[in-house]
């Protein structure tokens, strides 16, 4: 079967084979991006081929100068995350015939990675986010002998086997739409290994963890939006790690952050009047600090010149008791 | 640049890490060259488990008689005493450092069957083990603070004054050439899949560390015993894990009979890959397969010890085969998987050339002889992994750091350059690698024979030849990746000859090693290592080792 590619390329050099001529320039949003151009390849592939066979195809034999990381073909390795039509995936675990859209399938850098060359990007951010959350067993004392094993129980080795099956490919942060906006963000792979020695029965420092986890940077910086479950090729699901880890932290009792006041501020909000009270939801959940609350009133007057500023009063929504009557049944910290 | 450390650990896979963490423990300056981020090696493959006797009832006694066995008696076998008596004790340190091992009801350690071995003593986590030993050895590496040189090249080693003084490396990401000087080396740059096509193998695997220590004057031993894997997916030829069959998983032929009957009566699935891998090669060509292949059966296991036990396989099954292994037998055959030889090394890893030493599947100590059993490779690469790490210390403490090698750098800058300036004449690195590769695959597969081997050697050379006129489709600096393939089909082509040349020479069938021309075992003359020595400029010279034998003599083997 034929099928189209349509790579991104850069290359800092400039120096493509002499058969990559055909270019056109590339449309935004990569008008802040290197300048890269699109370049147009057909190859010839079995049915069931995946997007790296077509690029190991390109790279073997019409254009040696393409330049793309890749190892096991398998989804092991984490080499080959790229964008595929404008989506973060592996692209040995992505059939061709799937990802096939308007007769074309395009694969390059995404914009929130750093470009080395054409599909190949700087994963030091990555994996400086990886180192950062201490991602090793801080041995819980005292320390079995040479010959005998921590007695764990099995369930509790097997909930980890999901955060162990990351195979650090990076394809959760480059769709990370938190990420995007905040570098400072540890991101949904590192968070998902924070949680995988957070939650070790093995681990001696679960409670400093959770602290330095609460943050600014860390778990509460998530903004739910899903992307991290929706392309992790190994169902590692960071997100459902990080809100087990948000869980673990304010039972510990590290709720002064900006993090717990807002979900408090919305919990308590809802509860009081059935609805959100967006006035007051801000100041709440930057708490007690001034310089912040100062620093938030020119966004104050901006909305309120733009018309988008909530309602100063706020009114309690018919059948509250009803609502209230939720909160004790499901109890915990808002009962 | 230029920079200095006491040791260097070439590869970052289980072996080269856990050495290198060893070398750390032990106070040294040490640091890692690899040519992939070190969570890419292919160690994180490894799907079924890890061999120690750490059970109540087991002995490392049955452990090592079944390694002896398995290997045909080709293994040395002061060196696997060495390696199960000291596995229990490398399996609970993994385990205190983190890795996520499957218990059992009482908390403590649990295990699964695998093939060859009389005990259930293989340690696993799902069908993951390789990658939760390799992310936690990573994460042991950062917490030690272990400098790592991370997408560079090897493109040779330093000797000097005939000790092996560090090497020669590409930083991919600036396409500049770096000195690396050091008091001593170890080479853990893992296997060479990519000499055969298909192989189970990552792209990586390109015999590396093989043509390194074989140019540097290390002799390889063993080369001929190439495993094939009884159970690679149909098509794509990925790797099905042992493991299925080691909790129960059946091969049927095309009538959905148990063929192995007929092969191996009392162990059946579980006997010896080598075996095994006969016995499907010898139905298929029967007329007994379907489209060349068997069929491995899990659908009795039930959904959910497959999901639970067996999730990567069941994923790729579906991924690539579109089989969903819970309702349907998948189609398998015999591919290549491991390399038994290699560098020729004593216990402690060190080779002959001072200073170099070798670990993980590049090095031959040699524990797995004719045939590796399944779980024995992650246990390989930790056991000597540690003990090379250790002692090319003890090495490194006696050993005065020289000045010098620049101009080993410049001759490698100028080698480079040359690749880089040979016109174009339709030879491509790609095409080269394929034509061997397949070559290897038809000719010194799991059946093999003299006339079969004599025209792989001349292809070999023919394409040694032709690599002369290879040119490197790419003229950058920064990823030059075709420039990378060129040097690593060089190295490649340096490791089917030791491994044509050996196979041609052992004149008998012993584990891997299946000759047609001479289909039975011969301990009277070749109860020996087969080993082959570089020579600049001219033929390898072959050379025999005895095998050390110190509690099981040689019995007939059958499973």
């Amino acid at each position: 079967m034929q099928f189209t590619i349509e790579v991104g390329r850069y290359n800092p050099e400039g120096t493509y084979a002499p058969q990559a001529a055909r270019v056109e320039s590339y449309p935004p949003p990569w008008n802040a991006s290197p300048p890269r151009h699109v370049q147009t390849y057909t190859v010839e592939l079995p049915e069931h081929a995946v997007v790296l066979d077509a690029l190991i195809a390109i790279r073997e034999y019409q254009d040696e100068s393409l330049a793309v990381r890749c190892a096991c073909r398998s989804a092991i390795c984490g080499s080959c995350a790229m964008w595929i039509n404008g989506h973060a995936n592996l692209a040995c675990k992505s059939k061709l015939s799937e990802f096939t859209e308007n007769g074309k399938t395009r694969v390059e850098c995404p914009p929130s990675m750093p470009v080395i060359r054409d599909l190949i990007w700087d994963m030091g951010p990555f994996f400086a986010k990886h180192r950062n959350v201490r991602p090793w067993l801080e041995q819980k004392q005292p320390v079995p002998g040479p010959l005998e094993e921590y007695r764990v129980a099995n369930e509790s080795m097997e909930e980890l086997i999901q955060e162990v099956s990351c195979i650090s490919c990076g394809a959760c942060l480059m769709d990370c739409e938190s990420y995007a906006v905040n570098a400072n963000f540890l991101g949904p792979q590192a968070l998902a290994q924070a949680y995988r020695y957070a939650a070790d029965p093995r681990d001696e420092i679960t409670n400093e963890r959770l602290r330095s986890y609460s943050e600014s940077g860390g778990v509460w910086d998530c903004t739910h939006c899903y992307e991290c479950v929706a392309q992790c090729p190994k169902n590692v699901a960071p997100l459902e790690q990080i809100l087990k880890l948000r869980k673990m932290a304010v039972d510990a009792g590290f709720t002064n952050n900006a993090g717990t006041r807002h979900a408090d501020a919305f919990a308590n909000s809802v509860k009081h009047s059935g609805r959100l009270n967006e006035l007051t939801l801000m100041p709440k959940s930057l708490g007690f600090n001034i310089v912040e609350q100062l620093r938030s009133i020119p966004s104050a007057i901006n909305m309120m010149r733009a018309g988008k500023l909530p309602p100063l009063i706020h009114p309690v929504i018919p059948g509250i008791e009803r609502i209230r009557t939720i909160f004790q049944r499901v109890g915990g910290r808002f009962k | 640049m230029i920079c200095d450390h006491d040791v260097l650990v070439l590869g970052a896979g289980l072996a080269g890490m856990r050495a290198a963490l060893e070398a750390a423990r032990n106070g040294a300056d040490v640091a890692i060259v690899t040519k992939v981020h070190p969570v890419r090696s292919h160690s994180n493959a490894a799907q079924g488990g890890i061999n120690a006797a750490l059970g109540e009832g087991d002995t490392w006694e049955s452990h090592a008689f079944d390694t002896v066995k398995g290997s045909d008696y080709l293994a040395d076998q002061d060196a696997v005493e060495i390696m199960c008596s000291e596995a229990p004790r490398d399996i609970v340190e993994f385990e205190h450092m983190g890795v996520i091992f499957y218990r059992g009801p009482d908390g403590k350690l649990g295990t699964r069957a695998f093939g060859g071995a009389s005990q259930a003593r293989t340690y696993f986590v799902g069908d993951i083990t390789g990658q939760a030993l390799l992310v936690t050895l990573y994460d042991q590496i950062l917490k030690a603070g272990v400098r790592v040189y991370e997408e560079w090249f090897a493109t040779t080693l330093l000797i000097m004054d005939g000790s092996c003084r560090g090497l020669v490396a590409l930083e991919m990401l600036t396409g500049e050439l770096h000195l690396l000087r050091s008091k001593a080396v170890i080479d853990a740059a893992g296997g060479l899949g990519r000499v055969f096509e298909p192989s189970t193998n990552a792209l990586i695997c390109t015999g590396d560390g093989y043509a390194l220590a074989y140019r540097a004057g290390a002799p390889l031993m063993d080369m001929e015993m190439v495993q094939y894997h009884p159970t690679t997916l149909a098509g794509s030829g990925f790797l099905m894990t042992e493991a299925a069959r080691g909790e129960g998983a059946y091969l049927l032929d095309r009538d959905g009979k148990r063929f192995l009957e007929k092969y191996a009566p009392s162990k059946m699935e579980l006997a010896a890959r080598d075996v095994i891998s006969r016995a499907e090669t010898t139905e298929i060509a029967e007329g007994h397969g379907i489209d060349g292949n068997v069929l491995l059966d899990c659908r009795h296991l039930g959904a959910e010890k497959i999901l639970k036990r067996l999730p990567q396989i069941h994923e790729m099954a579906l991924d690539y085969l579109g089989i969903d292994i819970i309702k349907e037998p998948c189609p398998v055959r015999p591919g290549m998987h491991y390399q038994m030889g290699g560098v020729k090394t004593d216990s402690n890893g060190a080779t002959s050339v001072p200073g170099l030493y070798a670990a993980g599947e590049v090095a031959c100590v040699s524990v797995h002889g004719g045939n590796r059993l399944g779980a024995n490779s992650l246990l390989d690469t930790i056991v000597f992994g540690r003990r090379s790490g250790k002692a090319s210390v003890e090495y490194a403490r006696n050993v005065v750091a020289l000045q010098g090698g620049e101009e080993l750098l410049r001759a490698e800058q100028q080698r480079i350059n040359d690749l880089l300036g040979r016109p174009y004449t339709g030879e491509t690195h790609a095409r080269l690698r394929l034509e061997l590769a397949t070559m290897m695959d038809q000719k010194c597969g799991v059946y093999r024979d003299e006339a079969g081997l004599e025209e792989a050697l001349q292809k070999v050379l023919e394409l040694r030849k032709r690599y002369e006129r290879v040119a490197v489709g790419d003229k950058g600096r920064v990823f030059n990746q075709a420039l990378e393939f060129v040097l690593e089909l060089d190295y490649m082509l340096d490791c089917a000859e030791a491994i044509v040349r050996s196979a041609i020479v052992r004149k008998e069938s012993r584990g891997a090693q299946a000759r047609t021309d001479y289909p039975d075992r011969n301990d009277a003359q070749w109860l020996k290592h087969v080993l082959v020595t570089y020579r600049p400029g001219a033929q390898p010279v072959i050379s025999y080792l005895p095998v050390t034998i110190t509690q099981w003599k040689p019995e007939v083997r059958t499973y």
